[in-house]
């Protein structure tokens, strides 16, 4: 279980995140929505430990983030960024097993090589992408390897950052089927920031929305419709009106 | 108080100052650190030792070979106003292994390696690569820094004596090729000329210069700001921070082997 307990982080004059309270439960799949720019990402690279909170605390399975052992506790989370973040220094196979090639996790370079091929065929890729520099592949297929590199050790908790920013609808809609599929399969907690709703519908267990640096409202992706909430309301609906200032 | 306001900017740019000197003080310190201490990574370090060595070659050699050319020329039209053309191989000699050698390959590994470093690990940066690596437990001090900063302190002294050796051919085929010097004596007197402390200086300063351009496109890069523009000014301010700190630590390493 993931728990933030009154988190706080001010960049200059901006305090980004307020209040935060959060609770994740094991193995379910938690979607922070929220506006741009109000601190979903930085609120994930918090519990990464990327992002250091000015205050408050930040416990996986009641042991505080920041005094955890660092490769121990990096070695249980998985995570697929915004751009997948690929090394474009290495191949698309050495980018998916860059953990089991590496580290505490280190396997013979040949088993390593096999099990990236397994899990780039898992995200929908085939084998001969492999070889291939991520420069050389679309946006989508740099996603899927993002996605594949992010599972291929097996992790219990996988985070996932706007998975299908930039991607068109179908694309959305396969990272999505994607997502939810891995995430039940390995039974994995997740944890997913996204401002795109057919994301949460497709991904979700439970929804988070933040806005002005506090969690609005969160509750199971079933109530989020008629959740009451006008924060909520008018972001699932997209309106311009409400209480979201649309300039910010 | 408008008489107070240059006090002020005076203050705050000897703070600022200060505390960007601190700040490379506690980075350089924390890469050492990297370099003695497992994780070892053995595949970056020998990537960095192809680019920042073998592949400046080409333009560590052509600024010599230019460089010792032109000095001869300087030296021999300079000292015929006093009838000393004779000494052009011994300065050609010194004058490259002391400091033309080891400043311009010092200058050049600015120009093309720490631009290249700051720009990569920026881009790195912006595209959020060095939080992946944190996220896969690599620790990007370790992973990105202490291999480059390693083969620089160990290829930019090869590369001095490289561009040593090639600035006094250069010197040597101007002199015997058209300044009228015999090649055998020009040779026996750049040797005769050279002592082991010329030499032990010119590969000090390449360790010291590769060292620091190497920490200064690492610095740069990882503090990069946001977007193509931080990008673009982590690259121009480790060119300018490098230049500068390579041309600050010619000046106290040749006061420190002119006092030996």
């Amino acid at each position: 279980m993931i728990e933030l307990t009154n988190v706080q982080k001010t960049f200059g004059s901006n305090q980004v995140l307020r209040d935060v309270n959060l609770c994740i439960d094991k193995g379910s799949s938690m979607v922070i929505i929220g506006g741009s720019g109000t601190g979903k990402s930085v609120l994930l690279k918090s519990v990464l430990g990327l992002v250091i909170p000015d205050a408050g605390t930040i416990t996986l399975d009641g042991q505080d983030v920041t005094k955890a052992d660092r490769d121990a506790f990096l070695a249980r989370f998985g995570m697929l960024f915004q751009g997948a973040a690929l090394f474009d220094s290495l191949t698309v196979w050495q980018n998916v097993a860059f953990r089991l090639l590496r580290g505490s996790l280190k396997r013979p370079k040949s088993e390593a090589r096999e099990i990236a091929i397994e899990k780039l065929r898992r995200v929908g890729l085939k084998p001969d992408v492999a070889d291939r520099f991520p420069a050389e592949l679309s946006g989508g297929m740099q996603k899927r390897v993002g996605l594949a590199r992010a599972i291929a050790a097996e992790p219990e908790i996988i985070f996932f950052d706007e998975p299908t920013t930039g991607l068109d609808p179908i694309m959305s809609g396969v990272i999505n089927e994607l997502t939810r599929e891995i995430v039940d399969e390995m039974g994995a907690t997740a944890m997913t920031i996204t401002h795109d709703m057919s994301s949460v519908r497709a991904i979700a267990d439970h929804v988070a929305m933040l806005h002005d640096g506090v969690i609005q409202w969160s509750g199971a992706v079933a109530d989020m419709d008629h959740s009451g909430d006008p924060y909520v309301d008018q972001f699932i609906s997209g309106r311009a009106d409400g209480p979201i200032e649309a300039v910010r | 108080m408008i008489l107070l306001q240059p006090i002020g900017a005076l203050g705050r740019a000897t703070l600022g100052a200060m505390g960007s000197i601190g700040r490379v003080t506690l980075f350089a310190l924390q890469t050492l650190s990297h370099m003695i201490r497992p994780p070892f990574y053995g595949r970056e370090f020998l990537v960095a030792l192809l680019n920042i060595g073998w592949l400046s070659l080409p333009v560590v050699g052509l600024t010599a070979i230019f460089t010792g050319a032109a000095l001869a020329l300087q030296i021999y039209s300079g000292g015929a106003r006093f009838n000393a053309e004779a000494v052009v191989p011994q300065i050609v000699a010194i004058g490259m292994v002391r400091e033309l050698g080891p400043v311009l390959v010092g200058l050049m590994i600015a120009a093309r390696v720490t631009s290249s470093i700051a720009a990569e690990i920026a881009t790195m940066k912006v595209t959020e690569q060095i939080d992946a690596l944190v996220t896969l437990s690599t620790n990007p001090m370790k992973y990105l820094v202490a291999p480059r900063v390693l083969a620089a302190l160990v290829t930019v002294p090869a590369l001095v004596a490289v561009g040593d050796v090639i600035g006094i051919f250069g010197g040597y085929a101007v002199a015997t090729g058209s300044l009228g010097f015999n090649a055998a004596a020009y040779l026996k007197n750049t040797v005769d000329f050279l002592e082991g402390l010329d030499i032990l200086s010119s590969l000090v300063k390449g360790c010291a210069f590769g060292g620091i351009a190497a920490l200064m496109g690492c610095y740069y890069g990882m503090h990069s700001g946001r977007g193509a523009q931080g990008v673009g000014r982590a690259t121009k301010g480790s060119v300018e921070a490098a230049a500068v700190l390579i041309l600050a630590a010619n000046f106290l390493l040749t006061g420190v082997f002119f006092s030996l």
